[in-house]
């Protein structure tokens, strides 16, 4: 029976880490919007939007995760390795100035308060679902780039699509049961969190791809993911104090 | 035909908007590091130091962009 080194163990649970954080943080939003939704117009038309949306992300994954898993392996590290620092860059670069005050919080029940204003206005079943479709289509998205780059590099689009299926499912429950409790997530937190997941795998596989040789192979993976969080906190801690004074 | 414009124009339109948006530093600076790799990467299993300095690269990417967002 194979078994794998410590150095692809860290990988995997840093894969299924991203996978997980970053859909449980889009699924939040999303689901916000779909309860918005449900409250104000119809809870038929509502979750009718979110079963197309689902049905269509899922058709991009099992479209598209063959198609990439087939490029040559060191060119698809630097090409998806490219996107996810970009992309990781942008969701850190957000959580860092949200931690330092430069820029406001994500505010659920604001978009709560704005989607069943909006609902309410248009009062039809088709705006309903029109809303709820976007909604989970729009947020499913990043989580689809996310489980499609990240799996097709490391080869395991199958656990990454299941790491994403068992958080949305974990969104739904708890958003079922906890309502409009979703703006208690610590939504910037999960966002922090999931960029030094992206930029860390992304600095790795383009430098794999390029033909860097990175101490330790995969364990360098936690390396990464060490130095970038000590970064993003020192530059926190950096940006922080001038704010109160701006503010005072 | 004008579908099939308007579904290419929407493609690009979803990429510009989810790689460059409004920070087009970082898409730069990601383009140009990977440039750069590239340009030198027949001397990188050479040059041991790289993987040190790269990930400081990448780190320095990320306090460029935060400074031009709080000087805005």
């Amino acid at each position: 029976m194979a078994t794998l080194s410590h150095g692809a163990v860290a990988g995997n649970v840093i894969l299924c880490l991203s996978v997980f954080l970053a859909s449980t943080v889009e699924m939040v939003e999303a689901l916000t919007i779909v309860v918005a939704v449900g409250y104000s117009q119809s809870w038929k038309s509502a979750l009718r939007g979110v079963y197309v949306a689902l049905g269509v992300l899922a058709i991009l994954v099992a479209a598209f995760g063959p198609a990439l898993t087939s490029i040559p392996r060191t060119q698809l590290h630097v090409v998806v390795g490219g996107v996810l620092l970009v992309f990781g860059l942008q969701w850190l670069r957000k959580a860092v100035l949200r931690s330092t005050g430069y820029k406001d919080k994500h505010d659920e029940d604001k978009i709560f308060e704005e989607t069943s204003l909006l609902v309410r206005q248009q009062a039809s079943e088709r705006a309903a679902f029109v809303l709820s479709f976007k909604g989970v289509f729009l947020e499913g998205l990043e989580v689809v780039i996310i489980v499609l780059t990240m799996g097709s590099s490391a080869h395991k689009v199958g656990l990454a699509a299941i790491t994403a299926i068992v958080a949305v499912a974990l969104v739904a429950i708890v958003g079922g049961l906890a309502a409009r409790q979703l703006s208690n997530v610590p939504e910037n937190a999960l966002k922090m969190a999931v960029g030094l997941c992206l930029i860390s795998y992304g600095t790795f596989w383009t430098g794999q791809g390029m033909g860097l040789r990175w101490p330790g192979n995969d364990a360098a993976l936690l390396v990464l993911v060490a130095f970038f969080s000590l970064g993003a906190f020192l530059m926190v801690a950096a940006f922080r104090p001038r704010v109160a004074n701006v503010h005072v | 035909m004008k579908s099939l414009q308007r579904a290419l124009v929407g493609f690009g339109r979803f990429w510009w908007d989810f790689l460059v948006g409004d920070t087009p530093e970082i898409f730069i600076t990601v383009v140009m590091m990977l440039s750069v790799l590239a340009g030198v990467s027949m001397w990188l299993h050479h040059a041991s130091a790289a993987v040190y300095v790269y990930p400081v690269v990448v780190l320095g990417a990320l306090l460029v962009s935060v400074r031009r967002a709080i000087k805005r």
